[in-house]
């Protein structure tokens, strides 16, 4: 089993330190990130969703090893590389690779595009130059750049060919996972499309693996096989794309799902019940579900203790963190 | 694959036609501006006089050549004679070496410095730079002038101990402009990607932010060569200079007496000074215009 998988998390938390100290005189930290647990199998996507703040990119970044302070494992492939450090870790950081979301702030602008696609196998070492060129050329061709573009620098290029070369470098080192960091989210609807379908292409042609991070449920159904609804640093929803888009059954899932806009005449006056309520104060310890306060179903009993994701009754692999999901499962 | 994804290459063709390298925009720029061009003109006619000029007038600047105050034009002195008799062409060839070699020494050394510090600073971010801007603090305020003339004091005035009492007075401002573009690029993917990849620290630090971050240290740079001529020749001015070697501020610092009688011995070292440094800074402001890509897109 676990051979096949590319990514295995468990039990991952993320905090931050904070200015301050809380009553007991401890540092205050921010719990970014609270014990998630997730896997990706070789060649699968899984998508991480949730709104701003979430936590999913500090997740996602805290699987490539880029946050200072974190706890749990994260199995690559088989090694353990949550447990690397320096040097181990820089030179094993080639198989985790990145496509941001920003594809004006995330190529260096002094570099040519060639060089901003060589700069992994440059830090990986192990490639002669001619063999790097040849990478280099096999890669424009498979984002669709062409040849002569190699020379051209950031600035010359639109935004969707820039998010060309992020992916053309994220492929470099023939990383065992790719983290899509948002990757359309700063492009115009038109490339978007464009975008996502190079990514499922190039996941089909080279077998890749991404953990996929977006806040649009709509890109997520396009891209994930598997999908985990994200609230305040814990998994709410946890299935795979068929059972969650045939029922997502979280009463936040079924916010976001909400939230979606339609053109359709009165939808809105029917859904669309839109959340409100505060948000949790994530320095102090969390004592019940983090969604109460802002959920539509809370009743007793969900303010006591935290509820962790378990599989929902009547299927197999559908998990949910919420105290009411068998009253839902009988409605 | 390709059909979908070749959709929108129409446009680069014109792109690749005409593709260009960010320093030869620069260039560009820079060569439109007028004043800095002119000024890199004249600042380059000084470095050239400097550099070849007491090789074609090889006259010894210290030797007593005629009556003193001789005025400029009169008996073959182009710039006429000082109080104690010498050519003052001999001594502005000469002191133009002295006073542009130690303005380029201190500023690299204040460069050197002040990236040192800034780049470490704004990279390592916590304690490292608590303490290292905190060091910055202490020099930038101690009184400039007051500090480099007791160094001076206490380790001699000879030119090498001058040019590290100006370099190490005025390494502040860069070691702050470093780090607040440090700061600022640290933070951009690009070096989080650099960073994924697997660049060490070094590496992120002298390879992907510092290259980024040079434009307004560049500026800084040249502006500093200009001031440190200027400090020079304050230096000099007040006695506090090698007395075994000519500079600007020295001749005017020696002739200060004068300066009713033979104006012109003063006069004219100040100039060479005024025009340097005037000449500096507007290259340095052409450079600022050049290399800020806001002001590049107008």
């Amino acid at each position: 089993m676990s051979a096949q998988l590319a990514l295995d998390v468990r039990n991952l938390s993320v905090s931050f330190p904070m200015r301050g100290r809380d009553a007991d005189g401890r540092r205050r930290r921010l719990l970014a990130v609270d014990d998630v647990s997730f896997s990706v199998a070789r060649g699968k996507t899984l998508g991480i969703v949730g709104e701003s703040g979430s936590g999913k990119t500090t997740a996602a970044m805290a699987v490539a090893r880029l946050v200072p302070k974190m706890a749990g494992s994260i199995i690559i492939d088989g090694t353990d590389f949550g447990a690397l450090d320096t040097e181990a870790l820089r030179r094993a950081r080639q198989r985790v690779q990145i496509i941001f979301q920003d594809p004006y702030s995330s190529l260096n602008p002094r570099l040519r595009a060639a060089d901003i696609v060589r700069e992994p196998l440059i830090y990986a070492g192990a490639t002669s130059r001619t063999e790097q060129d040849r990478i280099i050329d096999e890669l424009f061709e498979a984002v669709g750049l062409r040849p002569e573009q190699k020379a051209l620098f950031p600035h010359q290029f639109s935004g969707g060919q820039r998010q060309r070369i992020g992916i053309a470098r994220a492929l470099s080192t023939r990383p065992s996972l790719i983290i899509c960091d948002e990757p359309v989210s700063a492009l115009d609807v038109a490339v978007q499309a464009q975008i996502l379908n190079l990514l499922k292409s190039l996941q089909a042609q080279f077998g890749l693996t991404y953990l996929f991070i977006s806040h649009d449920l709509g890109v997520v159904q396009h891209m994930c096989d598997d999908i985990a609804v994200m609230y305040m640093g814990q998994f709410m929803e946890y299935a795979n794309r068929e059972s969650f888009f045939a029922a997502p059954r979280h009463p936040y899932s079924e916010a976001l799902l909400d939230a979606v806009p339609t053109i359709e005449v009165g939808a809105q006056a029917t859904g669309g019940k839109l959340v409100d309520g505060a948000i949790p104060d994530l320095t102090k310890p969390q004592t019940g579900c983090r969604f109460a306060s802002r959920c539509p179903h809370v009743a007793a009993g969900c303010e006591d203790s935290v509820p962790l994701l378990d599989v929902w009754p009547g299927t197999s692999d559908h998990q949910l963190a919420c105290y009411r999901a068998a009253e839902f499962a009988a409605s | 694959m390709a059909s979908a994804e070749r959709s929108t290459p129409r446009v680069t063709e014109e792109l690749v036609a005409t593709a260009q390298h960010p320093a030869r925009e620069m260039l560009t720029m820079f060569v439109g501006n007028r004043a800095a061009m002119v000024a890199s003109i004249i600042l380059m006619a000084i470095v050239l006089a400097a550099i070849f000029g007491p090789m074609l007038h090889p006259v010894d600047p210290f030797e007593m050549v005629w009556a003193p105050f001789t005025p400029p034009g009169q008996d073959g002195f182009v710039l006429g004679t000082d109080y104690l008799g010498r050519d003052m062409l001999a001594a502005l060839l000469n002191g133009g070496r002295v006073s542009l070699t130690i303005g380029l020494v201190a500023a690299l050394m204040s460069v050197f410095i002040g990236i040192s510090f800034g780049a470490l600073a704004g990279f390592y971010r916590g304690v490292v730079e608590e303490i290292l801007m905190r060091i910055t603090e202490f020099f930038q305020v101690l009184p400039t002038l007051l500090f480099s003339m007791v160094i001076v004091a206490l380790f001699g005035a000879s030119l090498e101990v001058v040019t590290i009492a100006i370099g190490i007075v005025s390494w502040t401002a860069v070691a702050r402009i470093t780090r607040a573009e440090f700061l600022r690029i640290r933070e951009l993917e690009y070096v989080t990607a650099s960073r994924a990849a697997g660049a060490s620290n070094i590496t992120l630090i002298t390879r992907v932010i510092l290259p980024n971050a040079l434009p307004p240290i560049i500026v800084q740079a040249a502006l500093m060569v200009g001031s440190a001529i200027l400090f020079e020749a304050g230096l000099a001015f007040l006695g506090l200079s090698d007395p075994n070697v000519v500079s600007w501020g020295q001749i005017i610092g020696s002739n200060r007496p004068y300066i009713l009688d033979a104006s012109f011995t003063v006069t004219i070292p100040g100039l060479a000074i005024f025009v340097t440094v005037l000449s500096i800074s507007l290259i340095g402001d052409g450079l600022n215009d050049a290399l800020n890509p806001k002001l590049r897109a107008r």
